[in-house]
């Protein structure tokens, strides 16, 4: 019975497999770019991109008494590589502003009359603020201020002020944390959550709406009918606007029921946000869709797309404590913009006034990316 | 303007990865005629129709469908012709009504639900209006398919291999729908490799390997290709098939069931090759005319093989 043709397992045959797989692999340039791609882009962004222990988050001092005391103590927070000073002012309010608008993870204000009180054993308060609407980004930096003003003064308190380097510190740092006081991680992961839902969503079922059409077969008899470009485009993506409507309102609902998130800014606001948001990633997934050749590489270049979101954002892991190279991608990611518009809006009390500055952004890329997948759009089989 | 040809393209050439797939083919359609596309797979008969209608750019040639230019003005080709293609190329997921409704929709057709209903009403399909496309045989995909195609009434119609795997009867009874449509003024171009469907148009071009090698009324093929045919019966046709395959003077050996028929273009040269298997007992030869099948055979064998 067992003639040479009937065996159960054959080399020759499973190399004849693996032969054409491999042939087939070599002709698929982008699936096989992007089999490469993943692993080379998750080793450098987990590798040199994110720092759990964040540093060099932006600070601005408010600065009302000056000193070699103060001084030191700036020179102190610039050598430190917890802060970079971003800016040092003497106007009331201004690091505020700085704080609110996201410029600014920490305000450090020094009082009027510091040096004075201090050498009085006063013992004058800096108020440290911080942006904890992550609380990861706030946590160390915080921790780590304490050391850094014992080591900036304890030169200066030397001859007849030897009497105050004893005991506790000469001064009191007083910590806030501003827009999420509890420091709760869901008050931050929730907000990001929704944009990271929709990025995924949204994305992902546009980039195959023209692969699909070729692959069955209908993309032919679709563009033998007089429709035009734009209007496949707007047809194709529109559905989905509701899908992401309706997304937006279930986390919102669970982020308030589960968690008890705030939701302290403008709903008008947060309504036009969102929806500029979920145009955006339709446009990116039909831009996808009109280079990618079938709904496999579609698929791919979605998670493509979609990783380097999660990681540089600002979702999982502090914006500010990124390297220049990493945020300059993150910039260019439009959820970076969204989560900035949702925390600024639900956790700050943002308004349409606080909005503008990560809006055009996202209306910027939304426009390239329609422009881009109009160009793309294939008229003929070519 | 309407004595002027439906379709008038020449020079028609596309270039694939450096290689000529349509090479300089020129086309004419009369208004109102049955035009049949014949050759071999991969001759270029799908890429030339979808020069014609817009669907490919070509790398050179130029001419007119339907009075628009088929480079500049495609997109008015388009709303005046309807296309059939070679694959099912209706949405398997929507039902036999929301794809009419579709491509009605498409055209901007003002009685859209009339237009539909009546479709539907002749493809005898109503009462199943609401069953899923991909749930239809091959026979009843390919007539939804021809009623999406027609239902916007182009002036021409475009059908790419339209019968392959469909049953006799079902390619009878679509052949009477598009002699009625050509009835009505309707001009069809249609590519096939059915030779029974080839006698039903009243001109074919033959196309081989990109070029277009016959073109003519239908009564005139077999006259224009000059084949002499010889009728061989008897014992052990299998052996004198071999025997006689690429001897001198003989173009074409085929088999029609107990028959051999054998074709060259040169009549004397036939018979001499002939006589070398006259004298095997039981074996008679005898004349008969050369039909379409001798001949697209003796074409196509003809046809230099361009992508070897």
């Amino acid at each position: 019975m067992n003639t040479p043709g009937d065996r159960p397992f054959s080399l020759a045959r499973m190399a004849a497999v693996f032969l054409k797989e491999l042939v087939q692999m070599r002709r698929d340039r982008l699936t096989f770019a992007i089999m490469l791609g993943i692993p080379v882009v998750q080793l450098l962004l987990f590798g040199y991109a994110i720092d759990t222990d964040p540093r060099h988050l932006p600070m601005v001092v408010e600065r009302r008494a000056d000193g070699p005391m103060v001084r030191s103590l700036i020179a102190s927070l610039r050598a430190s590589s917890y802060f970079d000073i971003i800016a040092v002012t003497d106007r009331a309010g201004e690091g505020e502003a700085m704080l609110r608008d996201g410029r600014a993870s920490f305000l450090l204000s020094i009082p009027e009359g510091f040096e004075e009180r201090l050498v009085r054993g006063e013992r004058p308060q800096i108020l440290i603020a911080a942006d904890a609407s992550d609380p990861v980004a706030a946590g160390g930096p915080l921790g780590a201020l304490d050391e850094i003003a014992r080591r900036a003064l304890a030169p200066e308190l030397i001859g007849p002020l030897a009497g105050l380097a004893q005991g506790p510190p000469p001064y009191e740092i007083v910590r806030l944390r501003m827009f999420n006081p509890a420091s709760v991680t869901a008050f931050n992961i929730v907000p990001g959550l929704l944009g990271v839902i929709l990025t995924m969503t949204m994305v992902m079922i546009t980039s195959i709406a023209l692969t699909r059409e070729s692959e069955r077969g209908t993309m032919e008899a679709l563009l033998a009918t007089p429709v035009r470009p734009a209007e496949i485009m707007i047809g194709k993506t529109t559905p989905y606007i509701l899908v992401g409507a309706v997304q937006t309102l279930l986390v919102l609902i669970a982020g308030r029921l589960l968690f008890a998130i705030p939701f302290t800014g403008s709903l008008g606001a947060f309504t036009l946000a969102a929806a500029v948001f979920i145009f955006t990633n339709l446009m990116l997934g039909y831009l996808i869709s009109t280079v990618a050749r079938t709904q496999m590489q579609a698929m791919q270049m979605t998670f493509f797309i979609f990783l380097p979101s999660i990681l540089l954002s600002g979702f999982m892991f502090p914006f500010a404590a990124m390297p220049v190279w990493a945020q300059a991608i993150g910039e260019g990611l439009p959820l970076t913009h969204f989560l900035r518009l949702v925390r600024e809006i639900m956790l700050k009390g943002g308004g349409y006034a606080d909005i503008w500055n990560d809006l055009w952004p996202l209306l910027v890329t939304l426009a390239l990316f329609t422009l881009g997948a109009l160009a793309r759009f294939r008229r003929t089989l070519d | 303007m309407s004595e002027a040809p439906a379709i008038a393209v020449e020079g028609m050439t596309k270039i694939f990865g450096g290689r000529k797939v349509v090479d300089a083919v020129d086309l004419t359609v009369p208004r109102g005629a049955i035009y049949g596309f014949l050759g071999p797979n991969g001759s270029g008969k799908t890429t030339t129709i979808r020069m014609v209608c817009g669907l490919l750019r070509p790398d050179a040639g130029r001419g007119t469908c339907l009075g628009h230019d088929v480079i500049a003005d495609a997109q008015a080709i388009k709303g005046r012709t309807g296309y059939m293609t070679q694959r099912f190329s209706l949405y398997e997921d929507l039902s036999i009504r929301e794809n009419l409704d579709f491509v009605a929709r498409l055209y901007r057709l003002s009685d859209r639900r009339a237009r539909v209903d009546r479709a539907l009403e002749e493809l005898g399909l109503a009462a199943r209006s609401r069953q899923l496309a991909g749930t239809l045989s091959g026979g009843w995909k390919q007539r939804l398919a021809l009623a999406a195609s027609m239902i916007h009434a182009p002036d021409l119609l475009l059908l790419d291999e339209p019968t392959a795997g469909v049953d006799p009867k079902a390619r009878r009874d679509f052949w009477d729908q598009i002699r009625k449509f050509s009835a009505r003024g309707v001009t069809t171009l249609v590519s096939t490799h059915y030779m029974d469907e080839a006698v039903q148009c009243d001109a074919i071009a033959f196309i081989a390997y990109g070029r277009k090698l016959l073109d003519a009324p239908i009564a005139e093929v077999q006259a224009r290709v000059g084949l002499f045919a010889r009728l061989v019966r008897g014992p052990g046709l299998d052996a004198i098939a071999e025997a006689l395959r690429g001897a001198a003077g003989i173009a074409v050996v085929a088999r029609f069931g107990a028959e051999l028929h054998v074709a060259g273009t040169d009549e004397s040269a036939l018979d001499r090759a002939l006589a070398a298997i006259a004298g095997r007992p039981g074996v008679t030869i005898g004349p008969i005319e050369a039909g379409l099948e001798e001949t697209f055979i003796h074409l196509m064998a003809q046809s230099t093989d361009t992508f070897r």
